[in-house]
């Protein structure tokens, strides 16, 4: 027996297990899935084509979130997110006015004119509010931006703006007839928002327009006017109503001009300001009392309880008027100024808040503080009313609520007679969001302020999950109606609202 | 040295981690059982015997030392459907050893002593992935050292005991809810990492000789727990104005290592050939959370349900003796899953699986033997979740998606016996 040949032919042996196991190593490292989500391969554009993408529409468009808009928030806006899952199926490239920074907030001329982003602040963890971050603004309006946008939304344009020669126009800004966000990427002074966005030839578009036409008044409390019949919106106040007249009239112009190059397109339905935690984070009746605290609020009301008895208006107006303390949780007391006007016998026109009011969410701030810090019967919303601006009530809430239904018919009826159009209902889907919360896939989010992960720190526009979210929505929109088949994104790793 | 080549490429192209069992038990305590399944409480050839079973070391007539070094690589991949996320492991390279020792005092008693690391995981997922909040990445280990008696007690009966004491660590990172950042956007996490936490447990064994050919065993290693107390969590990227409530602190855990009851019978089948089958019961329905509780009372104490439920594996395994220098081995085994619907959480991302293994041992002399094992285990392809998040809000997040996992283990060892 040769050891030294047994000995060869074993090392060769173990050279063979060796290379078997080193075979095994190269072949079988990752599990695959049998339909992998990465397969690029699955996604088409159907008969949509995304080479010329434009969006076109107000702060919802542009990502502003936290009451700012700031680069994180764009980068995050719901058609760049789009444009991005688009990239995969034949989108072109996606352009955006990007602000100078990620605190938000404006200069004109080197003067702040727009605040930093809000983010949760306070003194110790269980006492945090929103707050605009510390910094200055580097954004300058006067530093207009070269070339063309495929993200055209504006924060604070409503409808009939983008139709306005001059709303771009830089030495309007002060004046307040230019918006300092269209101002700094205009094609020119003189051009509209619509005008630079049909120019683009989109081949695929998404109109997201008249959010502001109804918000605007809804945010401050209804202190506007209910502008119903009036044709000429250059009339308008900032605070105003728009007429659905108005609204239809510019929005199928605007829809005429989107589709002239012959793309397709979305239009997205108007939500309710009910759906927003904006008008549904404050209590109507947040004033918690004890029994000694509502007898000695009631005294200070007797005179005015009793003037209305004797002030001749109807049983039902005095029981809706008449105020009342008790032990538990109290309605705001708040102003009405549809209330018939007493005031001349000395009775402001004010009563206790019902549920079917809204209170808006900056009067959290202010609701059980003193409004004479040295006379403890000042407490606001109990010795002092809230404001007619705080506080949207039942019949504003039906004037909105008119004239976004309004809105919204128009809308649907656009959408409906025109095979290219398809109708994105975002007014049902806040409305049952609202409601019900939504499962992500990744998780749930809820509309309650702060915490629940849809709306961001101002309570009106969506965080970066919040627009991820709503991106995957228009995406099952664009498979069920056009037939493509695009990439979803997950809205887990997109954030939420940011703390100090 | 040229022998070292071909780890060298496998651990350049794979993302690896443990090769794991369920849960977090890993079974590579032996070269010459890791080729047949891992089927050894009825074998009586080896060292091995301290860990599997001690009954069987009085079988064993010379002083042996057996130890061996595996590398062990593992990737798993997660994806969800609706969300289009998807991400991989990239954990490092695991390599447990074991050694052990086996000494006549006579003809019926010997005595030896096992290091050995049945319980391990390290899985590294992407900083930040869809489930970051459940984990980022978890490394676990808990190495045995085993001192045993074994004892023969009639031609038919012997019978070992040995107490074993356990040393162990952790170390997890996750993030803490599912959306706080701090101003920069960065991901609010923690790291918990405990180290030198240590206990005691025992193995058991007999071993029973129906005839010449064919023998039972029984093994039973008792349950343990790995009680971390007053070691460190540390907080990351929390925002400035939480700070207060997110101190680096102390936390306190327990975690369970569960006992272990495997019976199983060997036949010699030829002159050559021997067969072997283990019935592994794996008690884990004694993991029933993890429960973290924190020094710093602003810290919520972290409750994670896990609901396992016993398990049990099969394994099927053959040695054949080719001639003198050469015994090959083969064997497959069946791991079924302790992990509920519902409380499938991405530390431990294992479903069932089936194992396929190899090994080889070449005799270079009477003394000097060198083992060779293979391991290809694949996991079922999953979709489950994990419903049992509260995150900061108060809101239960449930996790799902669809989960595959693989896994395989090269295994060099050396026995000297004399």
């Amino acid at each position: 027996m040769n050891i030294q040949n047994d000995k060869r032919q074993s090392f060769k042996k173990i050279g063979l297990v060796f290379a078997v196991a080193a075979a095994i190593g190269l072949t079988g490292c990752d599990p695959e899935f049998s339909n992998s989500v990465d397969d690029t391969s699955q996604f088409s554009a159907g008969d949509a084509d995304f080479a010329r993408f434009v969006a076109v529409g107000d702060s919802l468009t542009a990502g502003f979130a936290d009451s700012a808009l700031y680069i994180h928030g764009q980068q995050n806006s719901y058609p760049a997110i789009l444009a991005q899952q688009f990239a995969l199926v034949g989108g072109g490239a996606f352009t955006q006015p990007l602000m100078n920074d990620n605190l938000g907030g404006l200069l004109l001329g080197g003067n702040p004119i727009a605040a930093t982003r809000l983010v949760l602040t306070g003194p110790s963890p269980d006492a945090l509010s929103p707050a605009p971050i510390s910094g200055v603004p580097t954004t300058e309006v006067q530093d207009v931006l070269n070339g063309t946008f495929n993200n055209m939304g504006v924060p604070g344009a409503k409808s009939f703006h983008l139709g306005f020669v001059g709303y771009g126009d830089v030495a309007g800004v002060a004046g307040g007839t230019a918006n300092p966000y269209y101002a700094r990427m205009a094609m020119s002074s003189v051009s509209t928002m619509i005008a630079d966005a049909a120019n683009q030839g989109p081949s695929f578009f998404i109109l997201w327009i008249g959010n502001n036409d109804t918000l605007s008044y809804a945010t401050t409390g209804g202190i506007g006017v209910d502008q119903l019949g009036n044709l000429d919106p250059t009339t308008y106040g900032s605070n105003d109503l728009t007429d659905p007249s108005v609204f239809a009239s510019v929005f199928s112009q605007y829809v005429t001009a989107l589709t002239a190059a012959g793309g397709k397109g979305i239009l997205i339905t108007l939500p309710d300001v009910t759906s927003i935690p904006y008008f549904t984070t404050v209590p109507f009746n947040a004033i918690p009392m004890d029994q000694a605290t509502a007898d000695a609020s009631n005294a200070a009301y007797v005179a005015y309880n009793g003037g209305l008895q004797v002030s001749g208006i109807p049983a039902a107006e005095v029981a809706q008027r008449t105020i009342n303390f008790v032990a538990g949780q109290n309605a705001v007391v708040i102003e009405d100024e549809t209330l018939t006007d007493l005031t001349g016998g000395g009775l402001p026109s004010i009563r206790q808040a019902t549920a079917d009011d809204l209170i808006v969410l900056p009067a959290s701030a202010t609701i059980g503080t003193l409004a004479d810090p040295m006379n403890p019967a000042s407490v606001i919303g109990v010795g002092v009313a809230l404001g007619d601006g705080d506080v949207l009530t039942a019949s504003e809430i039906a004037l909105v609520a008119a004239a976004n239904t309004a809105y919204n018919t128009t809308i649907a009826g656009i959408a409906a007679g025109n095979p290219d159009l398809v109708l994105f209902d975002a007014a049902a889907i806040f409305a049952d969001i609202a409601v019900n919360g939504i499962d992500y896939g990744s998780g749930i989010a809820t509309t309650t302020f702060a915490t629940g992960g849809l709306f961001s720190l101002d309570g009106v526009h969506p965080t970066a999950r919040g627009y991820a979210i709503l991106s995957n929505l228009i995406m099952e929109t664009i498979e069920n109606e056009f037939g493509a088949v695009l990439q979803r994104v997950d809205p887990g790793a997109y954030t939420t609202t940011f703390v100090e | 040295m040229k022998n070292t080549l071909p780890i060298v490429l496998i651990t350049s192209v794979c993302a690896v981690s443990i090769a794991h069992a369920g849960g977090y038990r890993v079974s590579l305590q032996g070269q010459k059982a890791q080729g047949m399944a891992h089927a050894g409480v009825a074998m009586s050839e080896s060292a091995e015997a301290v860990f599997f079973n001690p009954g069987a070391m009085t079988d064993i007539d010379k002083g042996e030392f057996t130890g061996s070094l595996n590398a062990t690589l593992g990737t798993s991949v997660y994806q969800n459907e609706d969300t289009g996320a998807s991400a991989e492991t990239d954990s490092p390279l695991g390599t447990p050893l074991n050694a052990y020792f086996s000494q006549p005092i006579s003809d019926d008693l010997s005595w030896g002593v096992g290091v050995y690391t049945p319980y391990g995981s390290s899985v590294e997922w992407e900083k930040d992935w869809a489930g970051s909040h459940l984990v980022n990445d978890i490394s676990l280990a808990a190495v045995f050292i085993q001192p045993t008696l074994s004892y023969r007690i009639n031609e038919s009966f012997s019978v070992g005991f040995g107490p074993a004491y356990v040393t162990g660590g952790v170390e997890f990172n996750r993030n803490i809810s599912t959306s706080l950042v701090d101003e920069n956007g960065d991901r609010a996490n923690v790291t918990l990492d405990a180290s030198g936490v240590d206990a005691w447990g025992y193995n058991i064994g007999l071993l029973y000789k129906l005839s010449d050919k064919t023998q039972f065993g029984v093994n039973y290693r008792g349950e343990v727990t790995l009680e971390a107390r007053g070691e460190s969590a540390e907080f990351d990227n929390i925002p400035t104005s939480l700070q207060a409530a997110f101190p680096d602190t102390t936390f306190d855990a327990d975690l369970v290592l569960p006992a272990e009851l495997t019976i199983g019978v060997s036949h010699r089948a030829t002159d050559k050939m021997t067969v072997a089958i283990d019935v592994n019961r794996t008690y884990w329905d004694a993991y029933e959370e993890l429960r973290i509780e924190f020094d710093a009372p602003s810290v919520p104490t972290s409750v994670n349900p896990r609901n396992y439920h016993d398990s049990n594996i099969v394994r099927f395994g053959m040695q054949y003796d080719y001639n003198d220098s050469w015994t090959h081995r083969a064997g497959i085994y069946f791991d079924s899953s302790p992990i509920s619907d519902g409380f499938f959480a991405p530390e431990t991302p294992r479903n069932d699986s089936i194992g396929y293994t190899y090994g080889t041992t070449y005799r270079q002399s009477d003394k000097l033997s060198f083992d060779f094992s293979l391991l290809y285990l694949t996991f079922s392809e999953i979709d489950n979740s994990y419903d049992f998040f509260v995150d900061s809000g108060g809101v239960t997040q449930p996790f799902s998606g669809t989960y595959k996992t693989n896994a395989y283990n090269v295994g060099f060892g050396l026995t000297y016996a004399y």
